[in-house]
């Protein structure tokens, strides 16, 4: 498979109707700083681009003043991916070097991020960036309540956007954000109302890019930390009193972890518990491996693990974030402790 | 292909470490030694349902049942499918009673 450098990295920008996604991603559509970008969006006439235009290049592909490439998708988004990039081949488009795609509202991230690592053609040209999530301040707890795509959306996302937190006080800004690190310990939130919408703090910096991985995974190590503390000691915190309970937990290990062991364990898990299990992020400890190693799943699809040059710090335990649904913590834990034990005999032997 | 995840029978799996040597800085086991320690280890975990997985020519295993039946398993994503539907119960790794019989049997 090709050097990850070379893979041009897509993001994934989700969010619930009326969330603030269109108005996102009308401002970075404007930004000048987004020239080396594609941008595949639902529909031209919800963003309203034709103050921005250069040129148009077909019925779904419009050039902006930035260089930005704009794009529709028709009806299948594989099918948008292979046609841009291979506009981009034939010099028909500037040639951008990231890809931003807006997902409809209700849309589940999974699907998209399974596409990137398994479709033949894609994974050649296209790697994951990151998955943005816009929020409502002002809706925002009614969409979570009622939703439990928007929990989804919130808990798969790398990056967190509160929007319209200058259309509510700044009690309902706070509990909205506490409700958010509730739900996603580690992914930054900035407030789009008051924050500079920055392209490439946004889009950028991903798990994936190996100049910013390490980065990456030690600010949501670090989050992860400060949230599990004040959340009191490694209890969980349930989000909300509905049927619905989204928990955010880490696990820390002292003890090496067996990889094919792990491999058995998370594989059976998701099989059971699939579509509850809603993220996975770990650094981990592996038995022979000099270095850590990271690996990071959206509901089923777990991408290929990811190496790290070196440990974020001293701390060299493995720590794996799980956001689940419906799930109990110590139940995971006892068993990826049984299931890590099982290869015990075999290596001391060996 | 298998039809829950589009994986090709070819295409690496996340669980293989052989196949993604550079993730591991290179402290993996060749790839025919990891696909024997995860058979031992995986009919640790299927002793509970009376089944038996088997490499097969280093590319795709078999799972045999106590009657004799058995099905090609490319990886092990599809394995857990293929066991829930033959033992005709839950393969959860969560259950209490698989849970305790691998801490008192290991």
């Amino acid at each position: 498979m090709t050097a990850n450098e070379t893979l041009i990295p897509v993001n994934v920008i989700t969010g619930f109707l009326g969330s603030g996604k269109t108005t996102l991603l009308q401002r970075l559509l404007a930004s000048p700083r987004l020239a080396n970008t594609a941008v595949l969006i639902n529909e031209f006439g919800e963003v309203g681009l034709d103050h921005l235009l250069l040129k148009r290049v077909d019925t779904e592909t419009v050039v902006l003043q930035s260089g930005c490439v704009c794009c529709t998708i028709r009806s299948d988004l594989t099918e948008a991916m292979r046609d841009l990039f291979g506009k981009r081949e034939r010099g028909e488009i500037p040639p951008f070097d990231r890809l931003a795609i807006e997902t409809t509202g209700l849309a589940d991230p999974a699907p998209i991020v399974f596409t990137l690592m398994a479709e033949p053609v894609i994974r050649h040209h296209f790697r994951l960036g990151n998955i943005i999530a816009t929020v409502d301040a002002v809706n925002g707890a009614l969409h979570l309540a009622d939703n439990p795509e928007t929990e989804k959306q919130v808990a798969v996302a790398d990056r967190l956007v509160l929007t319209k937190t200058d259309m509510c006080s700044v009690e309902q800004a706070r509990l909205m954000k506490d409700t958010l690190r509730r739900l996603n310990p580690s992914a930054p939130i900035c407030e789009s109302a008051v924050d500079d919408i920055d392209p490439d703090a946004l889009l950028a910096n991903d798990l994936y890019d190996p100049t910013t991985k390490s980065d990456e995974v030690r600010r949501w190590l670090r989050d992860e930390a400060r949230n599990g503390a004040a959340r009191g000691d490694g209890h969980a915190l349930d989000v909300n009193r509905h049927d619905r309970k989204i928990r955010a937990f880490c696990l820390t290990y002292d003890q090496p972890l067996d990889w094919t062991a792990f491999g058995i364990w998370l594989t059976m898990l998701l099989h059971a518990h699939g579509e509850k299990v809603l993220r996975v992020k770990g650094l981990l400890n592996v038995i022979d491996a000099p270095t850590p190693v990271v690996i990071h799943g959206v509901q089923h699809v777990i991408h290929s693990p990811v190496h790290l040059e070196r440990w974020p710090d001293g701390d060299h335990r493995s720590r794996i974030v799980f956001i689940v649904r419906d799930l109990e913590q110590a139940d995971i834990e006892r068993s990826l402790a049984a299931f890590n034990r099982l290869g015990d005999v075999e290596r001391r032997v060996a | 292909m298998c039809g829950l995840c589009g994986v090709l029978g070819t295409e690496d799996h996340w669980t293989d470490a052989a196949d993604n040597a550079a993730a591991f800085g290179g402290g993996v086991r060749p790839r025919r030694q990891e696909r024997l320690y995860r058979v031992a280890l995986v009919n640790k975990v299927l002793a509970h349902y009376g089944f038996k997985l088997s490499d097969w020519q280093g590319s795709s295993y078999v799972l045999t049942t106590r009657t004799g039946r058995s099905e090609m398993i490319d990886h092990l994503a599809a394995l857990w499918p293929a066991v829930e539907r033959l033992a005709a119960r839950p393969c959860d790794p969560l259950d209490g009673a698989l849970v305790a019989a691998l801490v008192r049997d290991h």
